[in-house]
This record gives C-alpha cells, structure tokens and sequence, in this order.
C-alpha cells in the first residue's frame, strides 16, 4: 500500500499531464505554477532534473496552460514549493520507475539492477543501449500516478539544494521579449477600458466627439451594456482616446469612497459577520490583564506594470493570454461571465510583472476577452493605464487587531484572544469574485455572499491570529466587515502582517512589563524546536544585546513567525534610527524553510519580503477622497533604493525532506520588528500603521 | 499629416514616419522598432522602467514626444550587449542574480550605465541615489547595488589591464 499521493498529484494525476519526452534528448516538465518573479520554473526543472537524472539544458518548462498543464488553482499562499513541487517530484519519480520497468523488461533483469544517468538507462554502471527517448515510444504515460516511484533521498541530490542560476533572467537582463506586454499577434488591436467607476454607474452620456479629436488618430467604440472601451491599431491614438474619455463621459449613480473611510477605524462602525473559535469563553486563566489595539490601513499591490491582457474570439472558441496567478479558476470565471462553456475557452499564462497577489492581472485579461468576444477574429491587447491600475485593482484590505491578555503569576500569557475587524481577503475569480469588466455587463452577475479564505486555506483576515506560542487558552474573534468602501482582496500574506504586527509588538509590551528580554521571553514561551532556533540564530547574528538602553532615537526590534503556523519560520531583527522619519539600518533573518530546492531562490523571496514589507510599514495607504486618491507613484510612494536597509539572511535545517514555503513569512516579522524597533527608540509605542512623520512626531509630543 | 524624423537608435540611424509629432518616444522604440527591451510603467515619467540614453543621458521616454529626440543618439537596454557579448554591467546582473519578476531590469541597468559612464567607482550610497528615480517593487535592491558595485570593478579592472 503506497502513501497518498501529494494532493496536487492525486488532483492531477495522469502522468503525461506533467511529463513528456518530445524529442530526442529533450524533456518537457509541466506545471501548473506560474512564474510571478519568484523562480518557481527553475525550481521545477530542477526536480526534475534530479527525480529523472536528467541534465538541466534538457528541460523546458511549460507552465500555467489550461490545454497543457495540471490544474493546480492559483499560484498563491507560498505553496508552489510545498504543494506543486512535491506533487512535481513524485509524478518524476513514478515516470522514471515505469522507465526503468520497461527497460528491465527488454534487458532481461530486475529494475532494480538499473540506475539513470542524463536519461541513459545503466546497468551496474554500464550503458545499455537505452534511454528515455529510446523507450519513450514503449512507455505510456497516459497512466494515473500511483505514488509508488521511490523519490531521491536528501543525500543524493545534485540539484535540489543548488543555487542555480534562474533560467528566466538572462532575457530580462538583455531586454529581450519575454512579458505579456511584449506579446504581439498578426492584426492586433489595441484596447482600452473606460472604466465604470462602481458597480451599479450607468453611461450617462458620452463625448465621442471630444475624444476622438484628443485621439489624433483612428479609435473605435465598443460598448456593451457599461461596459465601453475604445479600440484601434495605433497605441498611442488609443492611449490619448481613453484619457480624454475619463473627462468626456459622463456615470450616473457614482459612489466614491471618502477620506474617513480610508481610516482602519471607520471598519468599527461597520455592519460585520462573527465567527469565534478556539478557546470558548470559561474561566479566565490569568489575572492581570493587557490590552492594546493595532491597526492598518488599504495598501495596493502596486505591481510595476500595470496589467494587461491579450484575447482572440476565432471560430468559437476563445483564446485568452494573461499574467494572472490562476489560469483554470480565470477560465471557469469567464466561461460564467461570458455565458460560453469553458471547453470553449483556453487560458495561457505569460509573465507580468510581480503581482504579490490578487492585482487587476484577471480582470484586465477579462476587459480583452469581453471585447474580442465583440470583434471575432481579431486578437485583442488591453493595457491598463496606470491610474488605472492603481485605482481599479483589488486593495488589500485595512485591519484593526485588538489583543487582550490574561497574565500568569510571571508575567506570561495564560488567555490570549486576538479580535479582528477585516474586509474580506478573498475577492479572486475562483473564490467567486466578479470579474470587473463584467460587473459592467447586461445582466451582470451579482456579487458573491461575504466570506473569506476558509480556515483550511490558511485563513483570510484570520491568517497568522492564533500565536504559535505555548498558551494554555487562545481564541481568535473574526468580523468580516462585508461592506468595504473599495473592493479588497488577498496581498502578499493577507491578514498575517496585521495580525503578526499586533501579536508580535503586543509580546514586546508584555516582555517589557515582566521586565524581560524580548529574546529571553519569546524563548520562554515556546519549546517548539524549529522556533527556538531560528530566533536564536538571529539573535547571534545581529549580536542582540538585551541591556541595550532605550529612547535614544536608535533602536533594535525582533519579531518571529510562522507562516499560517504550518510553512516557514523566521525571524527579524531591525536596526534603525527615528528622527522625523525612520531610517533602517540593517535587517537579520534567520529562516527554517525545510527542504531548501534553490537557497538563493529562497533568500530572494525571504528579502523581497523583507523589503516590501518594510515599504508597506514606512509608507504606503491608499488614500481616498471623493475617490481613490493614490493614483500614482507620488501619491502611493513605495521604498527607494537609499532607503532600504542592508539586510543578512542565513537559512538552517535545508535537508528536512519537506520544503515548507517561503515567499510570505518575512511580512508578518519585519512588520512588528520596525514596530518594536521604533518603540526601543523612541520609548514610546505606535500601533497604527504605516508608521508615518505624523504618526512619530504624535507620539513624540505625547511621550 | 505625416512626418518624418530621423535619429539614432543603438548607433544606427533611424527614420519614421508618424502622424502624430507628440507620440512618445517608447511607444516608437516598441511599436515602430519593434525594440521591446524598454517598457512602459506609468507612462508619468515616475517610476524608471523606459529609462534610455538619450545623447549619453538617462532619461525617461514614456512621454517624451518623438519630436523632441530628432537627430539626437539613443541607447536602450538592446544596445548595451548580448548573450554573447553582455555589457559588464549585465553580467553582473545575472551573477548576482540580481531581479526577482525582472520588469524593472532594463531601466535600472541602463540608468547603471548612465551612472558608471560619469562615475566609475561609485559608494553604496552613490548607486542607491543614482538609481532612486527607478523603482523596484519585488524587493530586489541590494542584489542590484551588489551587481552595479561589480560591474563597476570589473570594468575599472578591464580599464586598468
């Protein structure tokens, strides 16, 4: 009786779905990940090159194809290694026992006399004559996966664990086509939407006129229901078309969101749904009590480029180019949208740029394919502005996160219950949420009932609520605020960069009041090993010094976490100064991420995360005002390269057979360690983010 | 009315014919020329990914009208090197492996060569200010200031030899 297979694998498991020998000497890996900036196709190809002993220069890598691929959902939640590449690795291995099977077969000996080297089948060392693509014709592939291939140990690998080169690179480094805005088809048109500025806004009246004369150039109408676009062969025609169009048509029924509602605060007066779960309400443990609450406002994904999508409508069927993160729940959601069943519709996915989450990548590959649907045959490009994107695209949502907890005799929480206040991190196509352009559809489908991620899935707004350390009681209280004033959805770590912000500044307010070392106290309340040692490690590697003074406008914080308390652990140490502004000096972090496929892969994750995460802290909210206001660079600024910190990351237990994800667990930790860092310089606590001038020189006047 | 205007792209001279003088300078090196390296971002002149060379200096092309660029010499990221024959500055990049979604990429290495033509051994801090006008949202800045510091030995070394 074998295990189970890995649940990608038993959901995919048809072997040819995820490999092929297409011609001699090649090897054609598939995966239904999809490249977001984070290396993930060399990781793939460098299981497979391991788990088949094939060379690397043999492999390509085919990803995110709804004809070619497996369905693996959205390439999101830090799973790509957790989830896609062990269910990669198994399916590589079974194909290579049905290899060596055959080719025992023909040889007259046992498979397991048998061994592969660069895809030549051996013999006690010695070739035999065969090899993948020799047997290739004798073997099929067109068999379920039985899990019953036995996988490489650790000690035998040659690729998993190398920091090979990223094959996707050297293009981007010679400025050579490779991203979906590059992408051009014969008789492409060029489109843009003029956006409905809600659900529910109705064309009023429209200037053709006036924008056809800004257009300096050939443009065309397409409209369907309020849904209005302007098409034509020249971009820049079409360019100065749609930014004419924002001034020269006029909505009727138009909601704006004000400059109150930009505010975390404003969420508490809101209408909301209640879950609670984890300890019921009994008998408090402790006896003293702490409370403090924490907050956040929208921030955006402010992807480099703004999204584009391309689409062609050519003898009924549908072909729809797209960076978005999920190819399969993007068909399902056009087939619904568009009313034409999804064997009717191919989706391939093409690189954008990143995206860090649910950004305007579906909605803008809808905008094309709403449009070609209107003119068949002619293949269709649809480029957001960059108001566009900034204004249009998915926020993620503001929280506000109050933490009680009950005190033991030592200063230790004995009942922690961490509340929250959240719109929903879930608005994704394949968790039901309408695509935008077709909001703007006749008959367009309603908005799907309030919810957020499920539990299973790692939690939305509750992602990271319920701390890893050992409390006796521990509950978490969850309103779904169902009526944000903009549309939200999952960014890079969803609710965990609040709730770990909230959680790991509020053990730095206990610590303080036990009289303890923040490093000594976290260590005291955890005896889970892997979390021991990576806050250990990184207090060895900043030198942390538990009697350094305080309020001297130079500070030090720590933080840990791990993601959704089931992928990687980190922790952060920031070193910064507080003036007006706060300038970082230098980040450690020490991560476990298990079995480690690529370690300079993972430490460019683990440092984007770091530096993202500390833009989010230092200076971004979406602001409103009669409108989202942050339109652009100047109004959404985000961290220039003189602002950012020098940063050391050291990554330990790399040979634990199981990789556990990592593009996200640096969020959560570098939040709360600024916030902790700053409260060591100023001696005073901020708990709303970001942590502005304003913010600062409040606090400084009050402390 | 259509026009014509003539100017040099990675040392070859160019001619093209437009209807409209203002269209931007980008959308005549992706569009017209089919040179795709360089890419559009904001289309503001805010965020660095159409930084070109424009007579030897970096600047933004995503709204700079054609007309403005007539018989002046441009270089973009195609004209700094090849797989083959990469510039310093690019083999730097890729052994630091210095991007992450690489969307940036062009802009900052061409706005780098602006950097290191004026200033061949920057500090640190010389590279962070020089590249502040580009922005990187994947977090990949200390990759990139690593490859710039590199490139730069590499060719003060090549220079001294």
């Amino acid at each position: 009786m074998n295990a189970p297979l890995p649940g990608i694998l038993a959901d995919n498991p048809m072997l040819d779905r995820w490999i092929s020998f297409p011609a001699p000497g090649k090897v054609t890996v598939n995966t239904g990940r999809v490249e977001i900036g984070q290396g993930v196709l060399t990781a793939m190809a460098q299981i497979a090159a391991d788990e088949l002993d094939v060379a690397m220069e043999r492999i390509a890598v085919r990803s995110g194809d709804t004809e070619l691929t497996p369905n693996e959902g959205y390439t999101a939640g830090s799973q790509s290694m957790q989830s896609g590449a062990v269910a990669l690795r198994q399916a590589c291995a079974d194909v290579r026992a049905l290899f060596l099977a055959q080719a025992a077969a023909i040889i007259g000996c046992q498979a397991n006399e048998l061994s592969v080297r660069d895809g030549a089948i051996l013999r006690g060392g010695k070739t035999t004559g065969q090899d993948y693509w020799t047997l290739a014709g004798a073997v099929n592939l067109v068999v379920k996966a039985t899990g019953s291939g036995p996988r490489k140990p650790v000690t035998e690998f040659k690729h998993i664990g190398a920091s090979t080169e990223r094959l996707d690179l050297p293009d981007k480094i010679f400025g050579k086509a490779t991203f979906i805005h590059d992408l051009q088809l014969p008789g492409m048109v060029h489109a843009r939407v003029v956006r409905q500025p809600n659900r529910g806004a109705v064309i009023d009246q429209i200037d053709e006129k006036a924008i056809l004369r800004a257009a300096r150039g050939k443009a065309d109408f397409v409209r369907s229901g309020n849904f209005l676009a302007i098409v034509g062969g020249d971009e820049t025609a079409v360019d100065l078309a749609a930014a004419a169009a924002v001034d020269h048509v006029r909505w009727q029924h138009v909601e704006k969101p004000t400059a109150l509602q930009a505010e975390a605060t404003w969420l508490l007066q809101r209408p909301w749904i209640d879950r609670v779960f984890g300890a019921p309400a009994g008998e408090p443990q402790g006896r003293r009590r702490f409370e403090a609450t924490y907050s956040r406002g929208y921030l955006a994904h402010a992807s480099i480029s703004p999204s584009c999508g391309l689409a062609e409508y050519r003898d009924g069927h549908l072909t729809v180019w797209t960076h978005c993160q999920g190819v399969f729940p993007l068909r399902a959601s056009l087939a619904k949208a568009l009313g034409i069943d999804a064997s009717k519709i191919t989706v391939q996915h093409v690189q954008g740029s990143g995206c860090y989450g649910h950004n305007g990548a579906d909605d803008a590959a809808a905008d094309a394919a709403i449009i070609a649907m209107q003119m068949p045959g002619k293949p269709v490009r649809v480029r957001w502005r960059r108001e566009e994107e900034f204004v249009s695209e998915p926020k993620a949502p503001a929280m506000v996160v109050k933490v009680q907890a009950l005190l033991d005799d030592a200063g230790k929480p004995a009942d922690w219950t961490q509340e929250i206040w959240s719109p929903t991190h879930s608005n994704r196509p394949g968790a039901g949420g309408v695509l935008l352009g077709a909001v703007a559809l006749p008959n367009a489908m309603p908005d799907p009932p309030p919810g957020d991620v499920p539990e299973s899935g790692g939690g939305g707004a509750t992602r990271n609520a319920e701390p890893l350390y050992g409390i006796p009681a521990k509950r978490i209280i969850h309103h779904l605020i169902t009526e944000p004033p903009v549309r939200t959805s999952a960014l890079r770590s969803l609710g965990a960069t609040a709730n770990v912000f909230a959680m790991e500044c509020c053990i730095d307010e206990l610590a303080e009041r036990a009289g303890q070392d923040p490093v000594a106290y976290r260590l005291s309340l955890t005896a889970d090993q892997r979390a021991r040692a990576v806050i250990e490690k990184v207090a060895v590697m900043a030198r942390w010094n538990p009697q350094e003074p305080g309020g001297t406008g130079h500070g030090r914080g720590i933080a840990f976490a791990r993601y959704k308390n089931r992928a990687a652990y980190a922790a952060v140490v920031v070193e910064l100064d507080v003036a007006e502004e706060i300038l970082l000096a230098h980040v450690w972090c020490a991560a476990d991420a298990g079995l480690v496929i690529n370690p300079d892969g993972v430490i460019n994750q683990l440092e984007g995360g770091v530096i993202q995460s500390a833009s989010w802290v230092l200076k971004e909210q979406v602001r409103f005002d009669n409108g989202v206001a942050s339109f652009d660079w100047e109004t959404y600024p985000v961290l220039k390269f003189s602002e950012v910190p020098e940063i050391d990351i050291e990554l330990i237990n790399t040979k634990d057979d199981v990789p556990l994800g990592v593009g996200e667990v640096t969020a959560g930790p570098t939040a709360a360690a600024i916030g902790n860092a700053v409260s060591h310089a100023l001696g005073a606590r901020i708990r709303e983010l970001p942590l502005t001038r304003e913010r600062i020189m409040a606090t400084l006047l009050k402390a | 009315m259509t026009q014509t205007f003539n100017f040099t792209v990675n040392g070859k001279p160019v001619s093209v014919a437009l209807a409209n003088e203002e269209t931007p300078l980008l959308n005549v090196l992706r569009n017209e020329l089919g040179l795709m390296g360089t890419r559009f971002g904001c289309g503001l002149e805010q965020c660095g990914c159409c930084t070109v060379l424009i007579d030897g200096k970096p600047e933004k092309c995503c709204a700079k009208p054609v007309w403005s660029v007539a018989g002046k010499s441009i270089v973009t990221i195609e004209g700094l090197g090849t797989p083959d024959k990469p510039h310093p500055l690019q083999q730097a990049f890729i052994d630091e492996q210095a991007g992450q979604c690489g969307y940036c990429l062009a802009g900052i290495i061409v706005s780098a060569k602006a950097l290191l033509d004026n200033n061949p051994s920057p500090t640190r801090a010389e590279i962070a200010a020089a590249l502040d006008d580009n922005i990187c949202r994947c977090g990949s800045h200390n990759r990139i200031i690593r490859a710039v510091q590199k490139a730069a030995a590499q060719m003060q070394a090549g220079a001294g030899s």
